[in-house]
């Protein structure tokens, strides 16, 4: 195997485009495990920490935010300001791994390892953020829930890196929040997860977009799930409608981590607490 | 309760530092994995991705071919001819025309390098012939199942059984009929666990080294040295003498590093590589896929009851599978599922059920656990039916001494009655409790074994002992004998050191199991000590020109017994041993013995749960065991045993359990998929000591390390109940389980 360490995404996207079997390296939490357990077996180690600005969190000219890809979950963590504009966001990421996971698990890890049950998905999804994408003939963005393909896949032709996340500006309004079911309280990987981001103006919910894990081979952006909350003051019928709408789009399989019933079932339930909690986010009250 | 404050011992029942804590949190300790000697080569094994296959073909050549593969083994490198258990050994080793689960061992290779030997293994050819397979019990024994293994059941089994019965048992006394007859209420049930793994942090690892001359060595992480040397030398074919095994560190065993798994594949690797070192760690996949975990069970009782909950008769018929193999603890489940209770009437029948499934291992109590989830759920359930306290039924119908047990003996000294007065006692029966939250409360029972057990003390030059043991130390045996030996010998806590030795420092130990080693071990030693004392009297007694007899042993001094004796200053154990070497030579004593006078211990315990009605998890909110030590000579080492009896029994009530696909493969081979408990799943676990002394050993000691994990399965369960109105009886009660229940009920 050869180890590349690139100085700009540039050069790390040619690295790959001349490769066979490659990884791109930031935190390492998911790459090195495989490729301990045999799972993973690149030929070119590509490792994005040298590139410069990849540990940085900065607020963007719009208000939005421009997170790094070596970012780790540690660092999020701490960061007041990105935590008061998106804590669902933040709070996904934090789920992920142990404390010391955390010192190295990043968002963009997390996106393109291609888990239908990563962690910090479906608040990046609810949040409408998008990622930057660098390949040989330049860079583009695209919204996050075009990202993954499938359980280890996605959608970037090979060469391409995620170069930066980007969040969009919160805005007044605004709260997120993301909850995930395991059957214990940490060290686990979710059999459900879910995460709503609203906007709530004048007595109504205006805005809202609703992400679920794990229920399908990709996280899943439910539209008619947002629906039943926008218009809405978040009420007992809302939230039903809500649960009702989650669970229909739900399409989980059954496996070791749970039953398809189960999850479908479940999915209901955190969409309705997901909610309540990113509502109350949205009004400055205690969740 | 504990003796703490009260004790009359000057030692015994005080707390001090652990002798092994300083190592063990700097990571100076020597753990299996942690040996390595020069020319070492690295062991891969190549393991059945099918549940039951004949091997029709194994192709070797190209691995060995592979540079840096220096010897690659099948079972052709084992020993031939034999049979019974050792046979089960060897074929459990590696398997031979056919792989009977997932993960078999069928090939196993030595290179310099790991990464090199794991690269060989994709170059072995086998061909399978894949055969249908049985992984559930009840399965197993229908009609129409495949018989795995014909021709091994023993003579126990009746004619006309089941195929795959390897074994039956059955005892009880009394008139069964008028016992049900003389009942105000009969309830029966059927009552199902998974398969479950003792989920030591530690992996099997040895490093093994054998010669063509048939002398070798291994350093091993095991629970017994003599074992395991034994076992190695029948799968091999090699005297035991000539194999020198010395036990490692150990990060935990609970029972499942008791016999082998890989151990003989490392040194009949070595000898085929020339006697070169071969040092063999398991993966976490490779311990869940191929070691030991316990059975699983599905179990019938019967219960007859009068109104005021007098049991009147008991009827259990269970049945488990302890994998391809016969050893399914279901003899112990039943002599220990309704010890409890004193019972005129009483009926037990068991079977040993082969599966395609990992040999079943020892794990901390083997059995109990599952026969308590049975018994104690449904006398929770009849005693909430008749509208009765569920812990005044216990107490009613509680085992006294001298009464005869459910599985034959008459109970000698038992605590029962008064661990189930200190749950009374206890402040956690009167915590409020809220919406969606229920109490349950069970008992439990374990033996003490004694067994074979070899022990010297050594009295070291400066006055100070040096005990050599044969029971490795996976609970406090340790500090626990160094207390004992220095409240005989009447020297400090620090003045003593324990060593858990190799096979050629002592005669034959069996290992650390059956809650022993402080029992067994810290009788043998006491008494060592006391031989050594003997000497040292003797020898002050010549300094003296008195006879020995009319010199005793008083803090740590022999003194003149008596005026009568002449009057002399104490010679202290240090000047004693200052001079040893020309009053006579070293001092030590030395027992052993088949041990004898163990004390039972019973325990109970009580849970508070919290169960979200959306999701079907359950929250762990209190959590109490009350239990009998006989006497508790490290409070602390006994409280943590009680502590992590608790929370195994926590991980297998909730949410642990060998998940098999259709295929027959194990689905969970990670702990992230095999979910045990963590840390922040569980409360403090609080714990009451309870004293009642063995009399059958010097300091009152019962043996403490496995009744902590017979209540909780049925505790949590009947505190399920409590909280939903559901009761569960297949276990784990993950949250999709309660959940479905839940909504059953509506």
């Amino acid at each position: 195997m050869r180890y590349h360490k690139p100085d700009s995404f540039v050069e790390a996207s040619r690295i790959a485009s001349a490769a066979g079997r490659y990884r791109f390296l930031a935190g390492g939490t998911d790459v090195l495990v495989q490729m301990r357990a045999g799972i993973s077996t690149p030929e070119d180690m590509i490792d994005l920490k040298g590139i410069p600005g990849v540990g940085d969190i900065a607020r963007t000219p719009e208000g939005g935010w421009r997170i790094g890809v070596a970012v780790p979950g540690a660092v999020l963590g701490r960061h007041a300001s990105l935590k008061a504009d998106w804590p669902g966001v933040v709070e996904g990421m934090n789920l992920v791994g142990s404390t010391q996971v955390q010192g190295r698990a990043t968002l963009a890890g997390n996106l393109c390892n291609g888990s239908p049950a990563a962690d910090s998905v479906p608040g990046l999804i609810a949040a409408c953020a998008r990622v930057e994408v660098t390949g040989s003939t330049g860079t583009r963005e695209i919204l996050v829930e075009d990202v993954p393909a499938g359980p280890g896949r996605t959608t970037l032709a090979p060469g391409e890196v995620v170069s930066a996340i980007l969040l969009p500006p919160r805005g007044a309004g605004g709260g997120d929040a993301y909850l995930r079911f395991i059957p214990r309280t940490e060290m686990d990987i979710a059999v459900v997860g879910c995460a709503v981001s609203l906007r709530f103006a004048d007595g109504v919910i205006t805005e809202a977009r609703v992400a679920l894990g794990a229920v399908a081979p990709t996280v899943l952006l439910v539209p008619e799930a947002a629906a039943a909350l926008i218009g809405t003051q978040g009420d007992g019928v809302a939230l039903a409608a809500l649960s009702a709408a989650a669970m229909g789009a739900a399409r989980p399989i059954s496996d070791r981590r749970g039953t398809a019933e189960f999850r479908k079932e479940i999915a209901g339930v955190l969409a309705r607490r997901a909610a309540t909690i990113a509502l109350a986010r949205a009004r400055g009250e205690p969740a | 309760m504990a003796k703490d404050d009260t004790h009359a011992y000057r030692l015994i029942g005080t707390r001090p530092n652990r002798p092994d804590g300083l190592d063990k949190v700097t990571g100076r300790a020597r753990y299996g994995a942690d040996m390595a000697l020069p020319g070492m080569l690295h062991a891969a094994v190549l393991r059945s991705p099918h549940a039951h296959a004949r091997i029709t073909r194994i192709d070797t050549s190209r691995a060995e071919a592979l540079a840096g593969v220096k010897a690659v083994i099948t079972r052709a490198d084992l020993a031939t001819g034999q049979s019974g258990e050792d046979w089960n050994l060897t074929e459990n080793t590696l398997a031979g025309e056919v792989a009977l689960y997932d993960g078999h061992a069928v090939a196993a290779v030595a290179a310099t390098s790991k990464f090199i030997a794991q690269d060989a293994l994709a170059l072995i050819d086998v061909e399978y012939e894949v055969l249908p397979h049985l992984i559930d019990v009840d399965d197993a024994i229908r009609p129409d199942a495949i018989a795995l293994r014909p021709g091994s059941a023993d003579a126990s089994v009746p004619d006309g059984s089941p195929a795959n019965v390897v074994k039956q048992i059955e005892f009880g006394h009394g008139d069964l009929d008028a016992g049900f007859a003389a009942a105000d209420l009969v309830r029966e049930g059927r009552y199902l666990t998974e398969a479950t793994h003792q989920g030591y942090i530690e992996p099997h690892a040895c490093v093994a080294q054998l010669g063509a001359d048939g002398k070798g060595e291994m350093w091993v992480c095991t629970q017994g040295q003599w074992y395991i040397r034994k076992m190695c030398a029948a799968v091999l074919g090699l005297e035991a003498a000539q194999l020198r095994v010395t036990p490692s560190e150990i990060g935990g065993g609970f029972g499942g590093k008791t016999t082998i798994f890989a151990e003989p594949l490392a040194l009949a690797l070595s000898r085929k590589a020339g006697g070169r070192p071969v040092k063999l760690v398991m993966s976490r996949s490779e311990v869940l896929r191929a070691t030991g975990p316990t059975a699983s069970a599905s179990m019938d009782v019967k219960i007859g009851m009068k109104r005021d909950g007098t049991i009147t008769a008991a009827l259990c018929d269970f049945r488990m599978q302890g994998g391809a193999f016969p050893g399914a603890p279901v003899d112990m489940a039943l002599f220990c599922a309704l010890a409890p209770y004193k019972l005129d009437a009483v009926k037990c029948i068991g079977q040993d059920v082969l599966a395609n499934r990992p040999k079943a291992a020892a794990y901390r109590a083997p059995g109990a656990p599952m026969g308590a989830f049975a018994v104690e759920s449904l006398i929770d359930e009849m005693a909430q039916e008749l509208g009765l306290d569920p812990l005044e039924v216990r107490l009613k119908n509680a085992v006294r001494e001298g009464d005869k047990s459910s599985y034959g003996p008459t109970f000698g000294s038992i605590g029962l009655v008064e661990v189930l007065e200190a749950v009374k006692a206890h402040p956690n029966l009167s915590a409020p409790l809220g919406p969606n939250q229920g109490r349950g409360i069970a008992s439990g029972y374990w033996f003490n074994h004694g067994g074979e057990t070899s022990v010297t003390v050594a009295v070291s030059e400066d006055g100070g002992a040096t005990v050599s043991v044969g029971t490795p130390d996976i609970g406090g045996s340790r500090a626990s004998i160094a207390l004992m030996v220095a409240e005989t010998f009447g020297i400090g806590y620090d003045d003593v050191r324990v060593n858990v030795v190799e096979t050629g420092a002592l005669g034959v130990n069996e290992p650390t199991h059956g809650s022993r080693a402080t029992f067994a071990s810290g009788k043998a030693a006491v008494i060592s000590a006391k031989a050594a004392i003997s000497e040292m009297c003797r020898r002050a007694a010549a300094d003296w020109g008195i006879e020995p007899e009319a010199v005793e042993w008083i803090d740590g001094a022999a003194v003149p017994a008596g005026p009568n004796a002449g009057q002399f200053p104490p010679l202290t154990m240090a000047e004693i041993a200052a001079k040893m070497g020309e009053t006579g030579g070293p001092i030590s004593g030395h027992h052993e013995v088949t041990a004898e006078g163990v004390g039972a211990s019973f325990g109970a315990h009580v849970v508070d749960v919290e169960v979200d009605s959306e999701t079907g998890k359950v929250t762990i909110l209190r959590y109490l065991v009350v239990q009998d030590a006989g006497t508790a000579i490290h409070p602390a080492y006994v409280e943590g045993q009680y502590q992590g009896g608790a929370v195994q029994g926590i991980g297998w009530a909730l949410n642990e359990e060998y998940v098999y696909g259709r295929d027959g493969r194990l689905q969970n081979t990670v702990f992230l998929d095999y979910r045990i408990p963590v840390a922040s799943d569980l409360p403090m676990i609080d714990t009451v000591i309870v004293e009642v002394p063995n009399p059958g050993h010097p300091y009152g000691v019962r043996g403490v390390g496995e009744t902590g994990i017979t209540p909780p399965l049925p505790a949590i369960a009947n505190a399920v109940a409590a909280a939903t109105g559901v009761r569960l009886r297949h276990l784990p009660m993950s949250p999709p389980k309660v959940l479905a229940a839940l909504k059953a009920r509506g």
